[in-house]
């Protein structure tokens, strides 16, 4: 029995959210009482594998392979089962995100193992094995009861932090003998914004609605993002216009984020917007309507047109660095 | 070349959520029914890649796993433009059971394409597209914003984090699609609302599988403290109380 963490890394590199995976899966080894296993795949440096023991993650399991440097999730699933299988890990456990959506579901096929996906915190029993999850695009939480022996779990952004943990970290490198006809597809380019903050990693989201009147109006959006050092986002129909690219689009059928701080200007604050913003630690809301839906999930609130009340937030946000 | 897309039966968006009998059942008293929208983005992509003189896609199709109160919605999906609706005749219990279900039809009828919508707004899964890949021993991309065809290959985008990535893919395929596929879903005319009703919509049996998950219970939210209001004339005050209070600045 073991737990096993797969941390996806970023050209080389491990971000906020594999730091949490490794705190959360330090967690769930002890309560489980086992060992925890973190595998990486692709090519990623010894200096940076080792920064994930500062989270408790003991031992590593490399596939410093260069061919696996793009995601390909039939060749990942297949690696990390193989390691589950030679392993005998239990329970398997990867980020919500992009790579973790293509992964743990085939995993989960290949393995028979129940899943749950973006769980929201420790499993609320071990045995049974039950976890909570959202459901209804964060209107409401579901336990759901993994009754397999092996068991896939995915865990959303922001769900148990990152909590320290120092350990030694001893480091083994894996060669997968795979067939070559499973890297079915290429990839051709890739293009990146590199000058922006991305959206579903930012700890602060400057977004904004319909109330902004003309996409024209955006500077000020961009200039309390900018210093914040916050990603933009935008409302439905904001996206739907045209204004803004749909990338942007916060909300039950856009992006579902939880960034510490949220910003809402000029959104009236739809039931289908807040289901895409619920779990932000904070909510601020800025509307000229005070009877607007969105003060009642905000946390502060300004009544105020947003072409004026932006730019003296910006002003008082550079003011006090 | 046979195009499939997986259709999710969901509450529309702007439904309440509500429970019943002590929480462990969704109440659906009242709730209007839609094609889960994601869904409807990738069948309106379909359904113009067939309609592009320069593919060669002959088919259309949906498919469903679901009770006989579902068949409005696929209706909905033959009205849109899709040539034949596949209802698999059980409770869609969890994804596992539903991508096996999918994936044992597919077995039987072979398609070249399989779309699925990147989650349904119901239960929020995110998986039923890679696992109907993983049964199938297909290759499958997720993230997808953009399908093309050229020839036996298909050229398709990929978000990734802060950009995307131009892929080619073989056939066969699963698409796992969310925004940006499609403009927007296409609303049924009334001359496909009446073809719709001549389209087949066949029934099939489903077949026995293994539960490895179940629901144990539901929850509703905590109520919101109140909103703290602070005055448009002092904005500085936002930024102390986001400081010091709220401690995320």
């Amino acid at each position: 029995m073991s737990v096993i963490a797969f941390a996806k890394n970023w050209n080389g590199k491990f971000k906020n959210s594999t730091f949490e995976l490794v705190s959360y899966t330090r967690n769930l080894a002890s309560q489980l009482n086992t060992q925890l296993i973190v595998v990486s795949i692709g090519e990623v440096k010894e200096e940076e594998l080792k920064s994930l023991g500062k989270y408790g993650a003991e031992r590593i399991i490399s596939v410093n392979d260069p061919q696996m440097n793009t995601l390909t999730s039939r060749v990942y699933a297949q690696v990390i089962s193989k390691l589950a299988e030679i392993e005998g890990a239990d329970t398997i456990v990867m980020s919500d995100n992009e790579s973790g959506k293509a992964i743990a579901p085939r995993i989960s096929v290949k393995m028979k193992a129940g899943m749950a996906s973006a769980v929201l915190e420790l499993p609320v029993s071990m045995n049974p094995f039950v976890v909570k999850k959202g459901v209804f695009s964060g209107k409401a939480f579901e336990h759901v009861q993994i009754d397999s022996p092996v068991k896939v779990i995915t865990i959303a952004k922001n769900c148990f932090g990152f909590i320290e943990n120092q350990v030694d970290v001893s480091i083994e490198e894996f060669s997968p003998n795979l067939d070559a006809a499973l890297f079915k597809i290429q990839v051709l380019e890739e293009e990146k914004q590199t000058n922006k903050v991305n959206l579903a990693d930012a700890d602060i989201v400057v977004s904004a609605g319909r109330g902004m009147r003309s996409p024209d109006n955006w500077g000020v959006v961009e200039e309390l993002a900018d210093a914040l050092g916050a990603a933009t986002a935008c409302s439905r129909p904001v996206s739907d216009e045209g204004w803004r690219g749909h990338e942007e689009h916060v909300g039950q059928t856009g992006k579902v984020i939880a960034p510490n701080l949220y910003f809402a200007a000029g959104i009236s604050g739809a039931i289908q917007h807040v289901a895409g913003i619920s779990r932000s630690k904070c909510i601020v809301a800025i509307n000229t309507d005070p009877e607007a839906p969105i003060f009642g999930v905000a946390d502060y609130g300004i009544v105020g047109d947003v072409m004026e009340v932006l730019p003296k937030l910006t002003e008082a946000v550079r003011n006090s660095k | 070349m046979k195009i499939l897309v997986c259709i999710s039966n969901v509450p529309d968006t702007t439904t309440k959520v509500k429970f019943k009998e002590d929480s462990t059942l969704f109440d659906d008293s009242g709730v209007q029914w839609i094609i889960n929208p994601w869904d409807e983005l990738a069948l309106t992509r379909a359904l113009e890649l067939k309609e592009d003189a320069g593919n060669s896609v002959d088919e259309v199709s949906v498919i469903h796993v679901g009770g006989a109160q579902t068949d409005a919605t696929l209706r909905k999906a033959l009205a849109i433009g899709a040539d034949k609706a596949f209802r698999i005749d059980a409770c869609a219990a969890d994804a596992y059971y539903v991508a096996g279900q999918i994936a044992a039809y597919l077995k039987e009828n072979p398609f070249d394409i399989v779309f699925s919508g990147i989650e349904s707004s119901d239960y929020n899964g995110s998986s039923v597209g890679a696992m109907i890949a993983e049964f199938m021993d297909y290759s499958g991309v997720s993230s997808v914003t953009s399908v093309n065809l050229d020839g036996d290959d298909v050229i398709l985008y990929r978000a990734i984090p802060g950009g995307k990535q131009k892929i080619k893919a073989e056939l066969p395929l699963v698409a796992v699609v969310q925004k940006g596929i499609a403009k927007e879903p296409r609303i049924p005319a009334m001359r496909g609302i009446m073809m719709a009703r001549k389209k087949p919509l066949e029934v099939i049996a489903a077949t026995e599988m293994e539960m490895l998950t179940r629901s144990v219970k539901f929850e509703l939210p905590k109520a919101k403290g109140a909103c703290k209001m602070i005055d448009a004339g002092h904005v500085e005050q936002l930024v102390e109380l986001l400081k010091n209070e709220a401690k995320v600045l």
